[in-house]
């Protein structure tokens, strides 16, 4: 009998948190609908400005809606999104969802390249800092990896372009990939060299920025895990220290720090929007700094709800791997 | 306050901390004095000509910028909003998230409920946009920057807070304060928050530095108060102008300001943190 309640247990602890993520959806659309509705001035005063008719204005305000009362508009608003319609982009004129969706992509890549990079070296060097505790070369990488966090990211940004893009020229600039270089596919788009090379920077930086989190994470859970008895069975075993922290440590460890990749997703989100603008990266966040600037609504609304859902989701994630891996989490 | 500075003292970071924030208050109150030149002034050589990309000399210690401006002049103004962003958003953060945290912790029941689901709606807002967009709204400016921060960033303490009240709210002295006939609002601020200041003192520093990061990003981003020189809009200056790559002079002291003046809060929240949960010290 215990299986199947522990299991049902589960399935409504699932279904509670994916109605709490669809909550958390509708708020982000309505806290969206507010901010731009008390937005001073309209959306259109800017284009006004080149001498349109009257008629032509009232013709643009029927068009998107604008000289509705609010709550039609609110109602007509929520509508659309569940359509996934999200409005034309006042900029590029046309529909906002297509703008961000070239976007997303160039977003999710570099996230997932950063995290890559800071897990990777988050977990080896953790590792290794349990295992050299209290040596000065240790302190030293805590002391380190504790600065660059604590650095603006995009003045580390700025940082390594100047060195390694201007003065050693080893990389490209910034952007996604060299002008004129042929694209001939969605598979090549992100899969060159070319790519990959203008991937690099961008992600050591944003991988750096958070890489404090996972090290120190892995560092200490390596230290619990070394006091275990089974660490002093596999070294009575006469096996290598080398073996011991490799094979048995490290795996054992390496549980709360797959659980922070999950959190970590969420919120490495504002860091990516200062890592885009620097290196013109053309994501999500560099196209909502881009749009607000322009006030293009629709299109800074489409982003930033987006950026929000992703969000929604690595929580969402972060929850359910956390009350997967721990039973201790309350499931009610 | 005595204790807090005794807590402090005991541990070699933390003192470090302490003594590089009290470096950055010291230079925020003589930044006036102290600045050789007007950070906003444009500079000229004797023969009239604008001191434009100079790299550091005797006359200016830092060198100038492309304007001809005096980068340790603004360097030192910078101080001043960056501390105080950092010290006036973190009273209002976590003056709110501890409030929650009370309120929703010793009341429990659908008060917990209401307050947490917030609390957890609130996760669901991408910080950094939701600042720039409201910077739009509002204008551009330092007490918009504020609000921005406060309005969301009291989440992390308001659970803290709660999960510790939780833990108070049925310890004897608050069964004792009830029986005696204190009221819920007594219990709550003679009672408990004396009980959780020390938490609120963490997330105090923590946020400070929090705070600053975020004042220097949306400044980064062309969203800085005008009138202002700071840290985050020289580096706006500095990037925006494509002088990094030649002028590190200019791009080098407001990043590393920015770093240590974040890192002092780091290290002060740290370890106040180590000497309020002995528990943590391993």
């Amino acid at each position: 009998m215990r299986p199947i309640s522990t299991r049902n247990g589960f399935w409504r602890f699932l279904l509670r948190r994916v109605a709490f993520g669809l909550l958390t959806l509708f708020f982000l659309a309505s806290l969206l609908f507010v901010l731009f509705h008390v937005l001073p001035g309209d959306p259109f005063s800017m284009y006004f400005d080149q001498g349109f008719s009257q008629q032509a204005i009232d013709e643009l305000m029927h068009r998107f809606g604008l000289d509705k009362p609010w709550w039609q508009q609110y109602l007509l608003y929520l509508r659309n999104l569940l359509r996934g319609d999200f409005g034309m982009s006042f900029q590029y004129y046309k529909p906002a969802i297509q703008v961000v969706g070239e976007r997303f992509w160039a977003t999710i890549a570099l996230m997932a390249a950063s995290l890559a990079i800071a897990f990777g070296l988050g977990v080896i060097g953790g590792a290794w800092m349990a295992w050299r505790r209290g040596t000065p070369a240790e302190k030293a990488l805590g002391v380190v990896a504790l600065i660059v966090r604590c650095a603006p990211v995009f003045w580390t940004g700025m940082i390594l372009l100047s060195l390694f893009s201007f003065r050693l020229g080893w990389l490209p600039l910034g952007g996604l990939r060299t002008p004129g270089q042929p694209i001939t596919g969605q598979w090549s788009r992100f899969f060159s060299l070319d790519f990959l090379h203008h991937l690099f920077l961008p992600a050591l930086t944003a991988g750096l920025f958070a890489l404090a989190n996972p090290l120190l994470v892995m560092r200490s859970s390596m230290l619990e895990v070394v006091k275990e008895d089974f660490i002093r069975l596999a070294r009575a075993k006469g096996l290598s220290e080398r073996a011991v922290m490799l094979r048995h440590a490290m795996r054992n460890a390496l549980l709360p720090v797959v659980t922070l990749l999950a959190v970590m997703a969420g919120t490495a989100i504002g860091g990516i929007v200062l890592v885009e603008t620097v290196f013109r990266w053309p994501g999500m966040g560099r196209e909502i700094v881009m749009a607000v600037r322009a006030r293009d609504y629709p299109l800074a609304r489409t982003s930033f709800f987006l950026i929000g859902a992703l969000i929604v989701f690595f929580n969402l994630a972060a929850d359910l791997l956390y009350g997967y891996l721990d039973p201790r989490v309350s499931r009610d | 306050m005595r204790s807090i500075l005794d807590a402090l003292a005991t541990d070699r970071l933390g003192l470090a901390g302490l003594v590089l924030f009290g470096i950055f208050l010291a230079l925020a109150l003589i930044a006036p004095i102290a600045a050789p030149y007007d950070p906003m002034a444009l500079n000229y050589h004797p023969d009239g000509s604008l001191v434009r990309m100079e790299p550091p000399s005797r006359e200016h210690w830092l060198g100038t910028t492309r304007m001809g401006r005096d980068v340790l002049s603004q360097l030192l103004m910078g101080t001043r909003p960056a501390l105080f962003v950092g010290v006036v958003s973190a009273v209002f953060v976590v003056g709110i998230g501890t409030h929650v945290g009370l309120v929703a912790g010793y009341f429990g029941g659908w008060v917990d409920d209401l307050l947490m689901r917030i609390t957890d709606l609130t996760y669901g807002i991408p910080f950094l946009p939701f600042a720039l967009i409201l910077a739009a709204i509002l204008g551009p400016g330092i007490q918009n920057m504020i609000i921005a921060i406060a309005l969301v960033s009291w989440r992390g303490t308001a659970r803290v807070i709660r999960s510790q009240t939780m833990s108070l709210r049925n310890r004897p002295f608050v069964e004792a304060a009830r029986v005696a006939g204190a009221g819920h609002w007594r219990i709550i601020y003679r009672h408990l928050l004396p009980n959780v200041a020390p938490l609120a003192l963490v997330y105090l520093a923590l946020t400070m530095g929090w705070a600053i990061m975020t004042e220097a990003s949306l400044s980064f981003l062309g969203y800085g108060d005008p009138r202002l020189v700071s840290w985050g809009k020289m580096l706006y200056d500095c990037y925006s102008s494509q002088a990094m790559f030649s002028a590190w002079w200019w791009m080098v002291p407001p990043g590393l300001a920015i770093a240590l003046l974040v890192l002092s809060g780091f290290l002060m929240g740290r370890s106040y943190e180590q000497i309020a949960d002995p528990r943590l010290v391993q």
